[in-house]
């Protein structure tokens, strides 16, 4: 599955927040979104890189940017996640139907049932500027990568 | 628009004169991001103590990670700034239990540290920013877990304790 590519407008998609609420492409209008995709709370590299994000959210947002945690995990258990780890980035769920957001942005890893790895900035136009996808699911991109696809959205 | 930000990509610096350093100093080079409050950088301390290579060590604590992480630092420089890094580093990793402030000073009291200034260097705005430094340019640099191995020039940095075969693979 190929992540979803720069140039491209997102697909209309329906994620959860946590007080259930949905979370639109229509939310995405007007703010510069980094999406993070991650296979599962409290698993110990999204544990990892949760941590390692929540330390520039500050940066991002100075930015002008907005970052999310995407997985597949209902949304109870993200806010246990959120809540353990101490950490400010808000979680969206993708748990029913199962990975149907993620496999419309090309970010669902069919072998494992999860959500993949990856990352997606999208402009205030509702256009993709900027994807990764890890290697492999255990692989985990650092800070610095965010900040590569901001400064090509900006550019 | 927004400020560029600078903390896009960037190689991982190279060895500079105020990082801390052991090892025989023609022994190939590990720098290590780390954290003293890290299970995992224990363990890569215990493997790389005696190993022959020369072992720079960079702070990567997380306000996130650990409540003690930041402050674990800040005090591992302030006992640099009395010549006992590395001494304050093997106490902490030694013992990752103990890590209030009491515990702090006994340590200071075994490692013939002056407390009282060891108190006032931890809380200081160089201090502080050294450690701001170092884990800035890891980020920069993608770590993203400690403990981050880079050893050779260009080399990518690798996540999680030295196993043989990367200590090995120095060797030659």
């Amino acid at each position: 599955m190929a992540i979803i590519a720069p140039g491209t407008r997102v697909p209309d998609f329906r994620l959860a927040r946590s007080d259930g609420e949905p979370f639109t492409q229509e939310d995405l209008r007007g703010t510069t979104t980094v999406l993070v995709f991650y296979p599962f709370a409290f698993s110990p590299v999204c544990t990892d890189q949760l941590q390692v994000y929540d330390e520039v959210v500050g940066e991002i947002r100075g930015q002008g940017a907005e970052i999310y945690g995407v997985s597949t995990d209902p949304t109870y258990s993200q806010q246990a996640f959120k809540d353990k780890l101490g950490v400010s980035i808000e979680q969206l769920s993708d748990f029913e139907p199962k990975g149907a957001a993620a496999r419309a942005f090309g970010a669902y890893f069919e072998p494992g049932g999860m959500t993949n790895r990856a990352l997606v900035v999208v402009g205030p136009d509702q256009v993709v500027r900027w994807s990764h996808l890890a290697a492999n699911p255990g692989e985990l991109p650092g800070v610095n990568l965010i900040f590569d696809g901001l400064a090509a959205t900006a550019a | 628009m927004a400020p560029a930000s600078d903390l896009g990509s960037a190689p991982v610096p190279a060895l500079r004169s105020d990082d801390h350093v052991r090892g025989a100093p023609g022994a190939p080079l590990v720098v290590v991001y780390g954290d003293f409050t890290c299970p995992r950088c224990a363990v890569a301390w215990e493997r790389l103590r005696d190993a022959p290579v020369r072992v720079a060590f960079r702070h990567f604590a997380l306000r996130a990670k650990h409540p003690r992480a930041v402050a674990l630092a800040h005090a591992a420089e302030a006992a640099a700034a009395q010549g006992a890094f590395w001494p304050m580093a093997a106490s902490l990793w030694g013992d990752q239990g103990r890590i209030d402030d009491p515990h702090l000073w006994e340590r200071c009291a075994q490692l013939g540290l002056d407390v009282d200034r060891f108190e006032a260097d931890r809380r200081s705005p160089a201090v502080a920013d050294r450690v701001r430094r170092d884990v800035h340019e890891g980020l920069r640099a993608g770590v993203a877990a400690t403990p981050t191995l880079f050893a050779g020039d260009g080399a990518a940095g690798r996540p999680g304790p030295p196993d043989a075969e990367f200590l090995a693979a120095l060797a030659i």
